[in-house]
């Protein structure tokens, strides 16, 4: 223990000169940084050891190229990897809120209250989300659900965490994956014991511990035997976030029998009508049906960033597991999406489902990237894939790149795609029908993605078709 | 109710209405007829607004209003209602929801409280038995895998809905079995009222033995080229357009 503090000391010593009472450190990324966000952050010798191994395999890879977007590489010298939670900036009234923010919080119909809370500007009264925050940690602890930051994870469930992080997303699964396994800060865990059906939505939302998300989000859902939970990541009101890089790692583990449902709205700020500025989202998500008739259900609806590059996968190792994908990506403007999933079939009789609704608008470029690949195992494995684009204007463009890996013969496995362009004949019969045409599109593109918005929590629905609607507004040409 | 003045409209640039004129009074049933691409389906268009035309002369006053300078949702919400003669297919969107939102927007429009689901649900009851639409349909997603018969039937199902006070329908008889096309017409007659005035494009008679027009008119190369009494689409039926496209030229 000495020696280990003596070699942490002393790394810090020369590598890294930063006052340690800051908020922020200086931009870079060395070990040195590494050590301090780990020292920061009080963990225990072994994540230190794992981000340090992480740090050096980051240090061998290349950043990908292989994917349908363009934009500036990051320079990854030049961003501060740590902040204190308490440095987000704040705001003390709505009306130092962006306009244009505040006018979709309201077309989204999101209360005062609430619009105040997303901000983090603090309210006089008690308000109705923070007591159901509270009565719902009382209620989940009843049932040994273990629902908190990944940091406090750390603290108080380390043999929980250390047994099964990196073990669905490794450390070398790629670029921006290793990157956040060497410097992520922030993040939420949950454990859902065996048995235990979650009887409510869990939501990042809810938790109290909030602070802003972090640029290097970590993820780490376990549902353990016979257990389920639906699980909401992200919310609909708009997120403007200074950092322009946002690399996220999302691992799911569903044990025999287990269920996990993971729904995301993504709305991060996708930059102006020119294309400036806007998030890059390059997140790495996994999710591992590991036991006996496991089943992990991914939905997306992903309206923001200015480059999305964004997988959410499953393992289908258990045999009659069961992976499914539904996901509605819309473009606007410049904004580049490659999403897309991957099934990877082991277990015996396993079963996958793809369900994707591209739509692209303005001036966008909007792909689809599967990949099914039924290993020599997967005895009667079978997956069905639906890759439907739908066109707005003339000049954004649409892409399916289904790659299909088919070493089974008994594997059966479907894929059907279609294009179409928004129908002015149908925007005029809407018209006709006295909707105008902010509600006509909105009609049509809801019916359009409507297999996949089924999927969501009622909740989250709701609000996922008004944002829907307001991504594509003025956007048919 | 309706005045057309001279209007003239061409679409990529050839002329398609070339001057027609017409005046539709309260409570009126005027049939409209005349050989295929005359113009009868663009005049619709034009009249509910459809931006690909270009209306380069005339005037067309709605109860008192231009009707040209509005919106096409406008004219929807003043009254004006078009069954279309290709009604297309909304998919994923429920009937219900969508006509929900209709008369939501027409009752805005009117200054009358939105209804209640359970209102809504009664005014759909009562509408749909009128043009004998199966319960199904009413469900189902727009015009979705309808047949040719169910999707017009679904339009006079929505003009009932709506309750405009012009209604245009084109070729509505189009593709309905014999049965189908006695209901559509009951429904329309029980919807006529003093107030209430329609325009009915057909190329057959037969339509107009159910809905009795009070005047016939002839489209040909966009204008109105002869009018006359109900008795004019015996007469066209007997005789064919011939006779009137030489008293044209
Ligand atoms: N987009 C277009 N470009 C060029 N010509 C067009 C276009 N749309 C319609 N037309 C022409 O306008 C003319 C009138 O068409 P319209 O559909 O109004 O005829 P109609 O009287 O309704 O015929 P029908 O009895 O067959 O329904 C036709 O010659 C048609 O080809
Ligand atoms: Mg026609």
């Amino acid at each position: 223990m000495e020696i280990l503090d003596e070699i942490t000391g002393k790394d810090y010593e020369f590598g890294f000169t930063t006052n340690i009472e800051s908020d922020k450190i200086p931009a870079g990324l060395n070990e040195g940084v590494i050590r301090l966000i780990s020292q920061k952050k009080n963990e225990p010798q072994w994540l230190l050891d794992w981000r340090l191994d992480a740090f050096k395999i980051w240090q061998t890879m290349q950043e990908p190229e292989w994917a349908h977007v363009q934009y500036t590489k990051p320079d990854f010298q030049a961003i501060s990897y740590y902040a204190a939670p308490k440095s987000k900036p704040k705001i003390n009234s709505l009306d130092d809120l962006d306009p244009e923010m505040r006018k979709t919080m309201d077309k989204l119909g999101i209360s005062l209250d609430e619009q105040k809370r997303l901000n983090g500007i603090a309210v006089d009264f008690v308000m109705d989300s923070v007591s159901v925050a509270t009565s719902f940690k009382e209620k989940l602890g009843e049932l040994g659900i273990i629902f908190c930051s990944i940091s406090e994870a750390i603290q108080n469930h380390g043999e929980l965490v250390q047994k099964y992080l990196g073990t669905v997303v490794p450390k070398k699964d790629n670029f921006y994956a290793a990157l956040n396994s060497a410097v992520f800060t922030d993040g939420s865990f949950c454990y859902i014991p065996k048995g235990v059906k979650c009887p409510m939505e869990l939501s990042t939302y809810f938790r109290i511990n909030e602070g802003g998300t972090g640029q290097f989000e970590r993820t780490l859902v376990i549902a353990d035997e016979e257990s389920y939970v639906s699980y909401l990541e992200g919310c609909t009101a708009p997120q403007r976030d200074e950092n322009q890089l946002h690399a996220a790692v999302v691992e799911l583990i569903a044990l025999e029998r287990a269920e996990i449902k993971y729904s995301t709205v993504q709305n991060w700020y996708p930059g102006d009508k020119e294309g400036k500025g806007g998030v890059f989202n390059f997140v790495t998500k996994r999710g591992l049906c590991d036991g006996y008739k496991s089943k992990i259900s991914w939905t997306q609806v992903e309206t923001g960033s200015a480059v999305t590059w964004k997988y959410p996968s499953c393992v289908l190792k258990g045999d009659y597991s069961v992976g499914e994908f539904y996901s509605v990506a819309v473009t606007n403007h410049f904004q580049q999406a490659d999403t897309g999933t991957k099934m990877i079939h082991i277990g015996r009789n396993s079963h996958s489902t793809i369900i994707s609704k591209g739509i692209s608008a303005g001036k966008s470029n909007n792909s689809y990237r599967g990949l099914v690949q039924i290993n020599p195992s997967a005895q009667n494995a079978r997956n069905f894939s639906q890759c439907d684009s739908l066109l707005m204007t003339d000049q954004c463009g649409a892409h399916t790149f289904p790659y299909i890996e088919v070493n089974n013969s008994t594997a059966q496995v479907e894929h059907e795609a279609t294009t179409s362009k928004i129908g002015e004949d149908q925007i005029f019969y809407c018209l006709q029908r006295g909707l105008d045409e902010e509600q006509a599109i909105s009609m049509i593109v809801n019916g359009y993605a409507k297999e996949v918005l089924n999927k969501l929590p009622m909740e989250f629905a709701v609000e996922a078709q008004k944002l829907l609607a307001i991504s594509l507004e003025g956007s048919v040409g | 109710m309706m005045k057309i003045e001279n209007l003239k409209a061409s679409i990529d640039g050839k002329e398609i209405l070339r001057g027609l004129n017409l005046e539709v009074k309260p409570g009126e049933v005027h049939a409209i007829m005349g050989p295929n691409g005359s113009g009868k389906s663009t005049l619709a268009s034009v009249l509910a607004g459809r931006e690909d035309y270009e209306v380069t002369d005339g005037t067309v006053t709605f109860n008192g209003q231009s009707l040209l300078d509005m919106d096409p949702e406008i004219r929807a919400r003043e009254g004006l209602f078009l069954a279309f003669q290709y009604p297309v297919e909304i998919p994923g969107v429920s009937n219900m929801n969508f006509l929900k939102a209709a008369v939501g927007e027409m009752r805005k429009h009117r200054g009358q409280d939105p209804l209640t689901a359970k209102e809504f649900l009664a005014l759909v009851k009562e509408k749909s038995a009128l043009v004998e639409l199966d319960g199904q349909l009413a469900n189902r997603a727009v015009n979705e895998g309808f047949s040719g018969g169910e999707k017009k039937r679904n339009e006079v199902f929505q003009m009932a809905m709506l309750e405009p006070t012009l209604a245009i329908l084109d070729e509505t008889d189009s593709g309905l079995d014999i049965d189908a096309l006695r209901i559509v017409a009951q429904g329309v007659n029980a919807m006529r009222s003093p107030e209430r005035s329609f325009v009915v494009i057909t190329h057959y008679q037969r339509l107009l033995d159910y809905i009795v027009p009070d005047v016939v008119h002839v489209l040909y190369k966009g204008q109105i080229v002869k009018t006359g009494p109900k008795e004019l689409a015996l007469e066209l039926e007997e005789k064919g357009y011939d006779w009137i496209k030489e008293t044209v030229a």
